[in-house]
């Protein structure tokens, strides 16, 4: 088995692709039935599932470890273990009864959802803009936006702090302590996805917007028509980033949102283990599976736009 | 007929940005219905401004009275014009950016500039009135008030505001604050002669009275006539006349008691009233400009420079390992993954998500219980004992261990979405042309997928060159050592320089401040010498 005649083997593989490769990606069907032998398959694909396995332990122990100690009735550190030994709902009925989980929950879907819609379209938006466009400064705009991304919003808390201050003097609705004034302090990073949205735009051959534009497309439709449904699979990928970022920020929440109404679960959860470290933990573990479930749940479901090429069904005809 | 519409379209658009886009076909115009919404939504933008103005000029808030009058004529001046095609898709999350990034930014740097901080909150002349009605005492014909202290914020910090009855005329009410005093409120409930509730106040319990002493002895409410009404219990107040009389020409506060004279002079980084001896009058001083000397604190004071050098490398081994050690695994794990003929494909990649599912605070509390050295799993898996937490090698071990499991899963999925955007064929060309399997990666692939994720790697470092949050969840900055109890042994300059700030000897926004923009300078300098580097990279495409 030498390097050429695998080489030979491998184009089979993929010249069969157009035809078949949406499917078989999507449905996980396994590889075209080809013999192989075993020293072959491993050097292949054996280690992948090497690979895998030990990256899976790696990525997982911890998780293991929440779960074990949200299962674990006496929910206290010392006797949690790695795997569970026990299986019991003490943790989450004590949460749900106990705690008003139901309101974080509500809280922090609701910022994210907010937060991610509009970060998600005004990233877009501009990365439209930096990727079809040449305008004057439009070098030093993305590498300006590169700059003051990196100043996280903590080091501007205090002044984000006065200044929400005095805003909710004057409109309650959106002052500290509200919703409304957390997600848009939020929003202020709603340029965040640019780069990579940018990156894939520039992927996106300007054949495709100027065969549109022919057709009398305006610049609008071309952006909305074209150009944001051949990019789905990074856009839930970037969505999904930006999810996580926001369910799990805690320390702006924690500065503005100080009514217990207005707690999200990331504030929730860190005033139970806060209370008592050692004694909390399972009920924390509890809220943190049920935090987490839900994110798991959209990435599955989002999968299926992250498989798959981005420009393959575009342009390729 | 398409060279035809063009031409009507380049006779008709009169498009600013037109000829450098020349090499482009000319766009078609929109349609009515997407008239219809930019009319719709200028419309309420305009709507909103206008519905505003009364209240904001009610209120005297001047800032942002200008401030929303900016952003409509920023979104009237974008979008009721057919120029500036790339300020259309700019604009709005420009404009969010400036409110609510740059401007906390432009404000945090005028900030640095004074001394704000705990005991310097407030303007000179608040200052100068708490300082003036403390010194009020009861004469024989003092008026007397039942008194209910209530607050529309926070019971323990305020604001408070007082509610007062005269008691020789118990049907009026009169609300007080340390801005002065208002007949006759809204919303009050008044029962023999006392206030008992008021909409949209709490009012403090004796034992809330008690914990807020403190803040409620300075409150004085002047009156009209020059006299101050000063509380006296949980449950009463009093009127009387200051023995302190300020003088606001020749800026001094003479006692006309004792005829002693203090003049304002500066002790330390701020203002005090002081007499001929240098005796403070009052422990309260005023926030005020200070120059440059929060900054030259940060480099002078030998509580921050002696640790300096040794946190600030820490902190960009902190970042570089942090960024290049989760990239080349998740990288790793991507590329091994990246085979359309693994079975179980999708399952491995949804499980090695699956930390990133998880909240960071949630991983890194979690974590930081791991190195328990009784009950802490990593010794119990790896049959260990030791103390993760008390030695500072460790302990940076351990930092940097959690953040490289935290940190992959976010490589690997940008890594999978990269690979995934590489055309197959291109690959596919460089194995006819006989690359190898690692030839084929190394110069084709990788070379695509940096184009794609670098300005994200020089992003994840500037990150965690600030990675607050996991450096104080995991460790707090420890451990600390007896000689040296500010700068642990795990600290980053971003959570040490916060303790300076917050911690022993009160909250020091103005040094925070300064602190915050040496940071902001530092962390753009690294950002844009590692840019430079990699902008080679952003050419190949």
């Amino acid at each position: 088995m030498t390097e050429s005649q695998q080489g030979v083997a491998e184009p089979g593989a993929v010249l069969a692709e157009p035809a078949t490769g949406r499917r078989r990606r999507r449905g996980g069907d396994p590889a075209p039935k080809v013999k192989m032998g075993a020293s072959r398959w491993f050097r292949e694909i054996g280690w992948r599932h090497l690979v895998g396995v030990i990256a899976v332990i790696w990525a997982l122990f911890p998780v293991s470890y929440l779960v074990s100690a949200a299962l674990n009735p006496l929910g206290n550190v010392v006797t949690s273990t790695l795997v569970p030994q026990t299986f019991s709902l003490t943790n989450f009925t004590q949460l749900l009864d106990e705690q008003p989980f139901g309101t974080w929950a509500r809280n922090s879907i609701i910022v994210c959802v907010v937060v991610v819609f509009v970060q998600l379209l005004f990233s877009a938006l501009a990365a439209y803009a930096f990727s079809r466009f040449r305008f004057k400064g439009r070098r030093g705009g993305l590498l300006a936006l590169l700059l003051i991304q990196m100043f996280p919003q903590f080091l501007a808390a205090v002044a984000l702090y006065l200044m929400f201050t005095d805003l909710g003097a004057v409109i309650p609705a959106i002052g500290l302590d509200t919703l409304a004034g957390y997600i848009l302090m939020m929003c202020g990073g709603s340029l965040g996805q640019v780069w990579l949205i940018k990156g894939f735009f520039d992927s996106i051959p300007m054949s495709l917007d100027e065969a549109a534009m022919i057709d009398g497309a305006s610049h609008v439709q071309v952006f909305f028509r074209i150009i944001l449904p051949l990019v789905r699979p990074i856009l839930a990928v970037c969505g999904l980033l930006v999810f996580v970022g926001v369910i799990g920020e805690f320390l702006m929440a924690s500065i503005f949102l100080r009514d217990s109404g207005n707690k999200t679960l990331a504030t929730g959860l860190y005033g139970l283990i806060d209370a008592d470290r050692s004694n909390n933990l399972g009920v924390f573990a509890a809220g943190s599976i049920m935090t987490a479930i839900p994110v798991v749940l959209l990435f599955l479901y989002l999968q299926r736009f992250i498989v798959g090429g981005i420009t393959a069904g575009g342009v390729k005809g | 007929m398409a060279d035809l519409r063009d031409t009507i379209n380049s006779q008709k658009d009169p498009d600013a940005d037109g000829s450098s886009r020349s090499r482009f076909t000319k766009p078609g115009r929109d349609g009515i219905p997407a008239l219809l919404v930019k009319l719709l939504f200028l419309g309420i933008v305009i709507g909103t401004a206008i519905a505003l103005t009364p209240a904001l000029v009610g209120e005297s808030s001047w800032t942002f009275l200008i401030g929303i009058w900016l952003i409509t004529a920023v979104l009237v001046a974008t979008y009721s014009t057919g120029r500036a095609l790339p300020a259309k898709y700019l604009v709005p999350g420009t404009l969010m950016l400036a409110l609510f990034v740059v401007y906390p930014i432009a404000l945090t740097a005028q900030t640095s500039f004074t001394n704000y901080g705990d005991g310097t909150r407030n303007d000179k002349q608040t200052t100068v009135d708490r300082i003036v009605g403390s010194s009020v005492v009861r004469s024989d014909d003092s008026p007397q008030y039942n008194l209910t202290i209530a607050t529309d914020g926070d019971p323990a910090s305020g604001p408070f505001t007082y509610f007062l009855v005269p008691q020789d005329d118990p049907e009026t009410v009169f609300e007080g604050t340390p801005d002065g005093l208002e007949e006759g409120p809204d919303g009050v409930t008044l029962d023999n002669g006392r206030v008992t509730a008021i909409d949209g106040f709490t009012i403090l319990d004796i034992r809330q009275v008690s914990d807020a002493a403190d803040a409620l002895d300075e409150i004085a409410v002047p009156t009209d006539s020059g006299s101050f009404i000063v509380r006296d219990g949980t449950s009463e107040a009093f009127e009387g006349a200051p023995t302190l009389v300020y003088d606001e020409d020749a800026d001094t506060i003479t006692d006309t008691t004792s005829d002693t004279v203090y003049t304002a002079e500066q002790q330390g980084d701020r203002e005090f009233f002081v007499d001929g001896e240098g005796q403070r009058l009052s422990d309260q001083s005023w926030t005020a400009n200070v120059g440059w000397r929060n900054y030259e604190r940060i480099f002078t004071d030998s509580r921050i420079s002696s640790s300096f050098f040794g946190i600030f490398v820490w902190t960009v081994v902190f970042a570089t390992f942090s960024v290049i050690g989760t990239f080349l695994l998740g990288l790793f794990f991507a590329i091994a993954l990246n085979d359309p003929r693994v079975r179980g494909q999708k399952i491995y990649r949804a499980l090695l998500i699956l930390p990133y599912a998880i909240p960071g605070f949630i991983s890194l509390l979690l974590w930081s219980s791991f190195y328990n050295q009784d009950f802490g799993l990593i010794n119990d898996i790896t049959g260990l004992n030791v103390n993760w937490f008390g030695g500072a090698t460790t302990a940076k071990i351990a930092v940097l261990l959690t953040n490289l499991w935290m940190g992959f899963p976010y490589m690997f999925l940008v890594s999978t979405g990269a690979l995934q955007a590489i055309p197959d064929e291109l690959k596919e060309a460089a194995t006819i042309d006989g690359a190898s399997g690692v030839q084929g990666f190394r110069r084709i692939t990788l070379p695509l997928l940096l184009v794609t994720v670098a300005p994200l790697l020089v992003a994840t470092f500037a990150f965690n060159f600030n990675n607050f949050g996991a450096i104080f969840l995991l460790t707090g900055g420890g451990p600390f050592t007896p000689d040296n109890p500010s700068a642990g042994g795990t600290d980053i300059l971003i959570s040490y320089t916060y303790r300076l700030a917050f911690g022993a000897g009160g909250v020091q926004i103005g040094f925070a401040a300064a602190v915050s923009v040496v940071l902001f300078v530092v962390t753009g300098l690294i950002a844009a010498l590692q840019f430079r580097a990699t902008r080679s990279l952003e050419d190949v495409n």
